[in-house]
């Protein structure tokens, strides 16, 4: 059952609201513009898709205009940082980190500046842009530097909390949003800190621990709602790749003696690698993995693509059953 | 005005910079001779002159700030800062080695005063251009300086940046371009031509100046022109010798990216020290 204790939405799973979580990135630049005049936005030509333009319009002088350059925009936002600003750098997270990868690394991780990388149209669910604009590998890019925080909301609210936290924090962040609208799952009243994570579902005595981050955490939710009375499972919202909450996940993993990981990425170098890399020291159990599986994507909806891929609560299902027979 | 005993007391700075690179340079075994050896005027001139610092105070907020973009250099940059008194000159021994402060390639992080961590080419001037900007936001009064090569003209990120610094009209940036015409394939205009790179750069609205590197006091006098133009950013195109004060190294590409041997450090050194006097009377 869903977990009280992270002030779920109660009609989570009646899809009343649908929210993309570049949105809640959008709706905390606007809060910090307002609290902390350190925070300055550059952009990448690309205002009005990464939701930088209303934070453009309310602080027009702290609003910095790259121009489609995105090893510019590491470069600019690392001599800010340096500075003494707080700079959130946007476009999507094929062109940065995807373009800008080495500029990222030396002048912004070497450096170790407080820069935050916003890297927006994550996952296939872009959808009809295609493969081209389809980052699947972005975690993977950022979660292999050294002092880089990687952060993976799983919704617009969890995104607008992680935003703010990240300006609050010191050094690098990188922030992986969503273009499509998904559903609300998290409320004000859910916890977040970064590197937390946090139990979204648990029954008695569960059998299989599925770590998600991102918006298929629903997906996953549902898949846990399916089976219950069936396999007693529980999720847990891993929104914070890098640095893994290793105690939550290998108690968890422990208790549960298999494991399901959910994330829309390739599964190399993503969250399900993270864990493996994780529990293969620590509690060697058996891994099912939900993600794309060395393929680049392709034009469709959101959709047809989470389904063609295998990330649709179906798969995540038969993941789960799968597993369950592997158990140790 | 500066009278000619300041100019030489530059001079003579340069010629220290030049002996201790030398001497850092066959201390590490590997390293970049032809790039900091041309630098050394500019770099005395920088630390002697030109810049607001306090050795001190490496982290005075109001000093200026100079970044080196082309990080291969940084030997001249760690020899013009110990002479300068930011750490003894013996930590110069420490280059490359396990455990310095004196990284190969410059680590902001690990020694106060280098602004920024550098290297791979083309990243110099956007985390300059950055700095500026955001100094200017807080209407800060200092400087922010740039040192790029030649070479690293060839990158993209330098373009972007040049465009983004020119249409942010940030005069209280200033560029120099060491220009010495080699890079590490060979002359600059046989691996990837660069010029016309002054009409290059004024085509993306920067007030562009060309001097002779080696002549110290026409390098202050030209830092003095780009502080006066305040509608757009400088770049300076300083014409060097690479390796200039050895004649075995002076406009030889192959002395890029190698370090003298113990030998050749010898003959070297012996040439600067008979040379002293002579940079400067060429510009008698």
């Amino acid at each position: 059952m869903l977990e009280v204790s992270a002030h779920l939405r109660e009609d989570l799973f009646n899809l009343h609201e649908e929210v993309a979580t570049r949105d809640g990135f959008g709706n905390a630049l606007l809060q910090l513009g307002h609290d902390d005049p350190r925070v300055v936005v550059v952009c990448a030509d690309l205002a009005e898709s990464t939701r930088t333009l209303p934070f453009k319009e309310k602080f027009p002088e702290r609003y910095i205009e790259a121009g489609v350059a995105e090893q510019n925009l590491a470069t600019v936002a690392s001599g800010l940082a340096n500075y003494g600003k707080i700079p959130f750098i946007a476009s999507y997270a094929t062109f940065s980190p995807g373009r800008n990868n080495e500029q990222i690394r030396t002048t912004i991780a070497i450096n170790n500046v407080p820069v935050k990388i916003a890297g927006m149209h994550a996952g296939v669910s872009v959808g009809p842009d295609g493969a081209t604009h389809q980052a699947l590998e972005d975690i993977a890019l950022m979660r292999i530097l050294p002092r880089m925080i990687v952060i993976s909301p799983c919704d617009a609210e969890e995104a607008r909390k992680a935003t703010i936290a990240s300006a609050q924090t010191p050094g690098p962040v990188y922030l992986r949003f969503g273009r499509e609208k998904m559903p609300l799952m998290t409320s004000p009243g859910t916890p977040f800190t970064i590197g937390k994570a946090i139990v979204f579902w648990e029954s008695n005595a569960p059998m299989v621990a599925i770590f998600a981050t991102g918006p298929l955490l629903y997906n996953a939710l549902c898949a846990a709602k399916q089976l219950e009375g069936e396999i007693p499972v529980v999720v847990i919202n891993v929104h914070t790749i890098k640095p893994l909450d290793q105690g939550t996940i290998i108690n968890y993993a422990k208790m549960a003696g298999a494991v399901v990981t959910v994330e829309e990425h390739q599964i190399a170098g993503g969250l399900g690698s993270a864990i493996a890399e994780l529990l293969g020291g620590a509690a060697p159990l058996p891994i099912e993995y939900i993600g794309v599986h060395d393929q680049f994507g392709q034009s469709g909806t959101p959709k047809e693509l989470l389904e063609h891929y295998g990330m649709g609560i179906s798969h995540i299902v038969s993941a789960i059953r799968a597993v369950k027979k592997r158990r140790i | 005005m500066l009278l000619g005993a300041d100019i030489r007391r530059i001079e003579l700075k340069a010629e220290a910079i030049r002996e201790t690179i030398i001497t850092m340079l066959v201390a590490a075994g590997s390293g970049h001779t032809a790039g900091p050896m041309g630098m050394a005027d500019i770099f005395a001139a920088f630390y002697f002159h030109v810049l607001s610092h306090d050795p001190e105070h490496p982290e005075w907020a109001e000093r200026d700030r100079l970044f080196l973009s082309n990080g291969h250099i940084v030997p001249v940059r760690y020899a013009a800062m110990a002479h300068a008194g930011y750490f003894p000159l013996e930590e110069c021994l420490t280059l490359r080695k396990f455990g310095s402060r004196l990284q190969g390639h410059p680590e902001r992080m690990r020694l106060p005063g280098l602004e920024a961590t550098s290297g791979p080419l083309g990243s110099g001037l956007g985390q300059a251009a950055g700095y500026a900007l955001g100094a200017r936001l807080d209407n800060k009064k200092f400087r922010v300086y740039c040192v790029m090569s030649d070479g690293e003209q060839d990158a993209g990120n330098t373009w972007e940046s040049a465009m983004f610094a020119g249409n942010n009209k940030l005069s209280n940036l200033i560029a120099i371009i060491d220009r010495n015409n080699i890079q590490i394939n060979g002359m600059t205009e046989d691996v990837m031509p660069l010029e016309n790179i002054a009409a290059k750069y004024e085509a993306f609205n920067w007030h562009v100046l060309e001097v002779d590197g080696h002549n110290i006091r026409a390098f202050i006098d030209s830092i003095e022109e780009a502080k006066a133009i305040y509608e757009k950013p400088t770049v300076i195109i300083a014409h060097t010798i690479p390796g200039k004060g050895i004649k075995e190294i002076e406009f030889d590409y192959t002395w890029h990216g190698k370090p003298p041997t113990k030998e050749q450090a010898q003959r070297f050194l012996h040439e600067l020290r008979t040379l002293k006097g002579r940079i400067s009377s060429e510009h008698e």
